[in-house]
């Protein structure tokens, strides 16, 4: 409460304005309306019966919108190579799997480096901080014949794999969810700790029970970047998982309807809305937690 | 004493056998598929890795890095990047700055805007390039013709813009934490003493929120940098054009016609999964890193010098 308070104070740093507000709010709400274009032109064109309709008129609201538009729909949806549902499945699960584990692991790996006092503890974390630095591009062809190595040498299928990817994830999200949990640790009073301790909790008790429900506010801002990131995320699964493959996320299904119908817009456009409308549902309800993590996440 | 640390039954045997095990799940994934991929991936960049010969690869010294400095699409693959992320970083910035002054205001719909402006960047790269190329080829070539990214000479600004669409909400967030971070009571002081807005904003906002700027300006450089997705769905790296005369000159060739929006990230997806050049596309990804790393160090060198004169 006392926080809300507080920013309410800091928001309105020019109060000189004050007498203007109403214009701010006009520009701000033409901006946008501006900002907001995009999506409507999008919205316009799903209802389009076919590519002439578009270069006809690409800004206008055509006939028949809502037949048009459920027709563009039932033809993604019932699609063999698109897969809308699998892939929705898929991505669900992935990003699902994916962030708890990158959120239980990483949170315990913070802790201990950040309660061990040994050069070991130091070493470590600056080697989770160097791969901050590295841009996948680097490691991807490594990483591709890597993924085949473990294959032939344990016998364990990584690529076009749920496990795989997630595994993979795993890695790639450590860097960042470990810096952040080690950010938040530090500032935990140790006392609370000791006192699990005396109490007579182990240290595994003394995470789970007691740490691990502190980290709230941290792990919704690691939950939002890394969500997005993994959600839309096309490079890596394209790489892990393979084109057409039976495992088949939303961003490599887009790719695939836009590659078999290269210029039916109407279809392209459709497919989308579908693949967006899923987050953008899922932030209209958390958009408060979304929008604080996010803002806590970038001063970090 | 020593083999007890880990196996013995003592607390700090205990304890450090807890170290490991909590450290374990993530530190292995991030040796697994990060660190391993590496160290192999700069041995890799020293070999004839090609496609049809993946484990017989030899050692071949510094050939690979030679065969990219004197590829021209490299070096334009290279001035393109550069190019278009500076254009970028700054567009970004100053309509994200803009932004957060604008919903930092007292105004009604306050939260509105910063849902609002934010919104684009819950779009994937692939499908936020899908939109554009859309918008800029179909839609917007109503009144603009021809498309921004149908020109070579001006797709990196098509490009510019469209990252711009998706991420200046996020670097707006940067800039709202830290404007409202900026005490009220200093605003109202210079403006008793008579500083008008823009006085105000450039003596007591700009110094105030000088390190935002330098993790707002790292962030976006980074991520221009690394732009693929978006390239891959708004322009499959065209229009080709020819290369300009003086970048011609610098290589001693006649002008050859060259992919304009041919990012780093597309060149080497293309050298490795296309022409199956994995070797020269690994060393292309080394020099990629160092890339980066240069760029991006001197810009946190360069704002943070600035941070402390303001």
């Amino acid at each position: 409460m006392q926080k809300t308070t507080n920013n309410k104070q800091k928001t309105n740093w020019s109060v000189t304005l004050k007498q203007n507000n109403w214009t701010i709010e006009i520009i701000s709400l033409i901006l946008l309306i501006l900002f907001f274009m995009p999506i409507i032109i999008v919205l316009i064109n799903v209802g389009k019966a076919d590519n002439n309709a578009i270069i006809l008129d690409p800004l206008g609201l055509p006939q028949n919108y809502f037949r048009n538009f459920l027709n563009n729909i039932e033809r993604i949806l019932t699609h063999r190579q698109i897969r809308y549902f699998s892939s929705f499945g898929y991505s669900l699960l992935i990003t699902t799997l994916s962030l708890t584990a990158i959120g239980i692991f990483s949170s315990m790996a913070a802790w201990v480096l950040v309660r061990t006092k040994t050069k070991y503890s130091k070493a470590i974390f600056f080697l989770f901080l160097s791969g901050l630095v590295i841009p996948f591009q680097v490691v991807m062809l490594p990483l591709v014949r890597l993924l085949q190595d473990i294959t032939n040498f344990t016998g364990i299928t990584m690529k076009e794999t749920v496990h795989g990817i997630v595994l993979a994830y795993v890695g790639f999200g450590a860097p960042l969810s470990v810096f952040m949990f080690y950010g938040f640790i530090k500032s935990v009073p140790l006392e609370i700790e000791e006192a699990a301790i005396i109490d007579g909790c182990n240290q595994r008790q003394v995470f789970f029970r007691v740490v691990f429900p502190i980290l709230k506010p941290i792990f919704v801002t690691m939950l939002v970047l890394n969500g997005l990131w993994i959600w839309n995320d096309y490079l890596l699964p394209v790489l892990v998982l393979g084109v057409k493959n039976p495992v088949q996320t939303l961003p490599l299904s887009v790719g695939v309807l836009a590659g078999l119908y290269t210029k039916d817009w109407p279809l392209i456009l459709t497919q989308v809305i579908l693949a967006a409308i899923p987050l953008l549902i899922l932030f209209l309800f958390v958009q408060k937690h979304i929008i604080k993590g996010m803002t806590s996440g970038a001063i970090k | 004493m020593t083999k007890n640390i880990l196996f013995g039954n003592s607390r700090r045997a205990q304890s450090n056998r807890s170290f490991w095990l909590f450290l374990f799940p993530s530190l292995s994934a991030f040796l697994l598929f990060v660190i391993v991929p590496f160290i192999t991936g700069i041995y890799y960049s020293f070999t004839n890795w090609s496609g049809l010969n993946t484990g017989n690869e030899s050692f071949i010294g510094f050939d690979n890095y030679r065969q990219i400095l004197s590829d021209p699409q490299f070096g334009f693959s290279f001035l393109q990047t550069a190019t278009y992320s500076l254009l970028s970083v700054i567009i970004i910035n100053i309509v994200a700055f803009g932004l957060a002054l604008l919903v930092t205001q007292n105004t009604i719909l306050k939260n509105v805007f910063r849902a609002g402006f934010f919104l684009p960047n819950l779009i994937g790269g692939l499908v936020l390039g899908y939109i554009w190329q859309f918008l800029y080829n179909r839609a917007l070539i109503v009144w603009f013709e021809p498309s921004l990214i149908a020109v070579g000479n001006t797709s990196i600004l098509g490009l510019a813009i469209v990252v711009t669409w998706q991420y200046a909400g996020y670097i707006m967030m940067i800039y709202i934490a830290a404007l409202q971070n900026v005490p009220q009571d200093l605003i109202e002081a210079a403006t008793i003493d008579g500083a008008n807005a823009w006085q105000r904003l450039r003596a007591i906002t700009f110094p105030l929120v000088a390190q935002a700027f330098t993790i707002a300006l790292f962030l976006t450089l980074v991520t221009s940098f690394k732009q693929y997705d978006t390239v891959v769905s708004l322009t499959q790296s065209g229009p080709a054009m020819q290369m300009p005369v003086w970048f011609a000159n610098l290589y001693g060739i006649n002008p050859i016609t060259v992919q304009s929006t041919e990012v780093i990230t597309y060149n080497i997806y293309e050298t490795a999964f296309v022409r199956f050049q994995l070797g020269v596309g690994q060393a292309k990804a080394i020099l990629f890193f160092l890339l980066i790393g240069i760029f991006g160090g001197l810009q946190v060198y360069f704002t943070q010098k600035r941070e402390v004169e303001m």
